[in-house]
C-alpha cells in the first residue's frame, strides 16, 4: 500500500471500529492465540514466582505459603563475597568480550570484503562453524586440548617447549584468557556477518575516488570504512552493553566443566543462580540473585534501547 | 584495476584468514582423529593429530555393542528437533501473521506483550518452579520441547517485519476479494511468499533444539532414558571430570582410566553430535547470513 492510499484508508478504518470490524479479525486472533498462550505460559506465568526471593523457602509449605522475610535474602547475598565476585565476573567478562569480539569481527569483515578468490566463501563457512555447535561439545573440544593427563597442550605443546604440564582445571588464573579466547573463537564468524553485510552496502565510488587521490589501503580503511561503519558499531555495542548483566551460561558452565576450584574466575550470575537452585538447593538465595539480575538487566536493556532509539529508531527493539 | 597495494593486501588478508580458518577447524579435526584412535593410544599418548594406532572401535561400540543407549539418545535428538521446529514455526507464523496486520484492533497491546518478554525475564528460579510445580513437566518428554525453545519473541518480530515488507498488500486484498478466508490467505499466499524467512526461522529453531542440553539437564532427573545426545554427552563429561579429580589425588592416572574404555567413544559421540549440522551446512550458511542481515542490528 502506498502512503497516499494509507492516508485515505486510515480514517475509514477508525470509523468502523465496531463489532463487525472486530469480528472480521476473529480468525486472525485465533491464529495468534497459540503463540500468545505460549508466551503467557513461558514468560508471564513464572513472574509471580519472583516473590520467592522475599521468602524463607520451605519445601513443605510451598512457595506461596512460605514465610515472608522481606529483604533478608538480599542482605544475606550481598553480605557474602559471592555477590561481588559474580557481579565483577559477569560485567568484566562481558566488557572484554564486547571489545575483543567487536574488533575481531570488524577486522575479519574488512578483510573478507577486500580480498578476492574462491577461498573467501570457504573461510566464512569455516569460521561460522564453532558458533553452531552446542556448548557441551565446545567443552569437549577445550578438554581435548587442556585435559591434564591426555590433553594436547600438556602432551604435545608444552613438552615441545620443554615446559611442565599445567593442571588447567584447577588453576583459576588461566581462565580469563581461556574464556575470552573461546568466546572469540565461537562468535567471530557470527559477529562478522552483520559488519560484512554493512560493508558490502557501501558505495564503491568513494573508494575509487580516494584511490585516485592517492589514499593507501590503510588510509581508506581508516578514513572511509571505519567512519562509515561507526553507526553499526555504536548500535551493536549499545545492544551488547544492554545485556551486560547476562552471561552465556553454556560458556561459563560447560567450558570450565563446573570445577569448584575455578569459581573465583568462572562463576557468573547465571551459573550462581543455577548452582544455588539445582545443586545446593538454596532456592531463596538463588532467587534473590535472579531478581537482582532481572531488575538491573531490565534497567540496562531499557536504557540501551532509549539510546539506540535516539540514534536510529528502526534499530531499536521497540 | 588492482594496484600493487591491493595485491599485497590480498595476500596478507588471505594469510590472516587461513590462520583463522585453521584455528576454527583444528579442534574439530582433533576431535575426529581422536574418535578414530585406539583407546589404548589415547590413554598412553593423549589426544594427538598423528596417533600411533587407528581404530574405528568407538563407532562400532556406539552402533552395535552398547544396548542402544547412544542410538536412542540420537533418535530422541532427531525427534525433538523435528517436532520442535515444526511446532515453533506454527506458533511463530500464526502470531507474526496477526501482528503484521496494520489495522488489527489491539495491535499495540500485542506488540507490548511480545516485546516485554525480550526486556524482562523472570530467570531460572521462577521458570523452574512454574514448569515443575504447575505444569509438572519434570521427567517428561515435554520438558525437552516446551521450556524456552518453543517460540522466540525475536523470531516473531523478524517474521512480522518480513510479512509487512515482503508480502504485497495488493495480493492479499485480491485474495480477500476473491472470497478467501484469513486462514486460506495466510496459508496459500503469505506463507509461500515468505519462504526465505520461514527457512531462516526454522533453521534457528532447529539448531537451538539440536544443541539444547539445558532443558534435559534441568528437568530430566530420574528419566535419564529420555536424554538427548547432548544430555548424554554432558553426563559423560561430568564423569570425566570426576575421574580426573580422583586420578590426580591417587597419582596413578592410567590405572584409574583404563577401566573405562571410553575416551575415544566420547569423541565419537561428539563427532556424531555435530554431524547433522555439518551435513546441512550449505543450507545453514545461506539462511544464516540472510536471517542476520534481515534482522539487522537487532540480533
Amino acid at each position: 500500500m502506498t502512503m497516499a492510499q494509507k492516508k485515505v484508508a486510515a480514517p475509514d478504518g477508525r470509523k468502523k471500529m465496531s463489532w463487525r470490524r472486530f469480528r472480521r479479525y476473529i480468525p486472525i486472533y485465533l491464529l495468534m492465540l497459540p503463540g500468545l498462550i505460549y508466551l503467557f505460559v513461558n514468560n508471564y506465568m513464572p513472574l509471580p514466582g519472583l516473590v520467592v526471593a522475599f521468602k524463607q523457602y520451605n519445601a513443605r509449605k510451598g512457595i506461596y505459603k512460605s514465610d515472608w522475610t522481606g529483604f533478608e535474602n538480599f542482605k544475606y547475598l550481598f553480605a557474602t563475597n559471592d555477590a561481588w565476585v559474580i557481579t565483577r565476573n559477569t560485567i568484566c567478562y562481558n566488557l572484554v568480550f564486547i571489545v575483543v569480539n567487536t574488533v575481531l569481527a570488524i577486522v575479519v569483515a574488512i578483510i573478507l570484503s577486500e580480498i578476492w578468490g574462491r577461498a573467501k566463501k570457504f573461510y566464512q563457512s569455516a569460521i561460522l562453524l564453532p558458533f553452531l555447535i552446542s556448548s557441551v561439545i565446545v567443552g569437549y573440544l577445550v578438554f581435548a586440548f587442556l585435559s591434564v593427563e591426555n590433553g594436547y597442550i600438556n602432551n604435545a605443546v608444552l613438552p615441545f617447549f620443554g615446559k611442565e604440564g599445567i593442571s588447567w582445571y584447577s588453576e583459576p588464573k588461566y581462565w580469563p584468557f581461556i574464556l575470552v579466547f573461546v568466546s572469540a573463537w565461537k562468535s567471530v564468524g557470527y559477529n562478522c556477518i552483520i559488519y560484512l553485510a554493512t560493508l558490502l552496502g557501501f558505495d564503491r565510488a568513494y573508494y575509487e575516488s580516494a584511490q585516485i587521490d592517492g589514499a593507501t589501503k590503510l588510509k581508506q580503511i581508516r578514513y572511509l570504512t571505519i567512519p562509515m561503519l561507526k553507526p553499526t558499531i555504536i548500535m551493536l555495542t549499545l545492544m551488547s552493553v544492554g545485556r551486560i548483566f547476562y552471561s552465556d551460561f553454556g560458556l561459563f558452565y560447560q567450558v570450565p566443566m563446573n570445577q569448584g576450584a575455578l569459581y573465583s574466575t568462572t562463576q557468573t550470575i547465571d551459573t550462581y543462580v543455577y548452582r544455588g537452585l539445582l545443586q545446593l538447593g538454596n532456592i531463596s538465595m538463588s532467587a534473590a540473585a535472579g531478581v537482582y539480575q532481572s531488575v538491573i538487566g531490565f534497567i540496562l536493556i531499557l536504557s540501551a534501547n532509549l539510546f539506540v532509539r535516539k540514534i536510529d529508531q528502526d534499530s531499536a527493539l521497540w | 584495476m588492482k594496484t600493487r597495494e591491493d595485491k599485497i593486501f590480498n595476500i596478507v588478508g588471505h594469510a590472516v584468514m587461513i590462520l583463522l580458518t585453521a584455528m576454527a577447524i583444528i579442534p574439530f579435526i582433533l576431535m575426529v582423529i581422536s574418535s578414530l584412535t585406539s583407546n589404548g593410544t589415547l590413554l598412553s599418548d593423549g589426544y594427538s593429530f598423528f596417533p600411533k594406532e587407528w581404530s574405528a572401535y568407538a563407532y562400532q561400540w556406539v552402533f552395535a555393542s552398547n544396548g542402544g543407549t547412544v542410538l536412542k539418545a540420537y533418535g530422541i535428538s532427531f525427534l525433538i528437533t523435528g517436532l520442535g521446529t515444526v511446532c515453533n514455526l506454527l506458533l511463530t507464523i500464526g502470531l507474526a501473521y496477526g501482528m503484521s496486520k496494520k489495522d488489527l484492533p489491539g495491535k499495540g497491546l500485542f506488540t507490548f506483550f511480545v516485546v516485554f518478554t525480550m526486556l524482562f525475564n523472570g530467570g531460572l528460579v521462577p521458570t523452574y518452579i512454574n514448569y515443575t510445580n504447575i505444569f509438572h513437566l519434570k521427567d517428561t518428554f515435554w520438558a525437552l520441547l516446551v521450556p524456552n525453545l518453543l517460540m522466540s519473541a525475536f523470531n516473531v518480530l523478524l517474521m512480522k517485519s518480513y510479512f509487512m515488507t515482503g508480502v504485497p498488500e495488493e495480493i492479499l486484498d485480491a485474495a480477500y476479494i476473491d472470497g478467501a478466508s484469513e486462514f486460506q490467505t495466510m496459508v496459500k499466499i503469505a506463507v509461500p511468499l515468505s519462504k526465505p524467512i520461514i527457512a531462516t526461522v526454522g533453521m534457528f529453531a532447529g539448531i537451538a533444539y539440536w544443541n539444547d542440553w539445558n532443558n534435559g539437564y534441568i528437568y530430566l532427573v530420574k528419566r535419564t532414558d529420555l536424554y538427548s545426545i547432548q544430555n548424554l554427552l554432558n553426563r559423560l563429561m561430568q564423569n570425566i571430570s570426576a575421574l580426573t579429580q580422583n586420578a590426580s589425588q591417587v597419582g596413578n592416572v592410567n590405572q584409574g582410566l583404563a577401566e573405562i574404555p571410553s575416551v575415544s567413544i566420547r569423541m565419537a559421540m561428539a563427532t556424531l553430535g555435530i554431524l547433522p549440522i555439518v551435513l546441512i551446512y550449505p543450507f545453514i550458511q545461506k539462511n544464516f547470513v540472510k536471517g542476520i542481515t534481515l534482522g539487522g542490528v537487532k540480533g
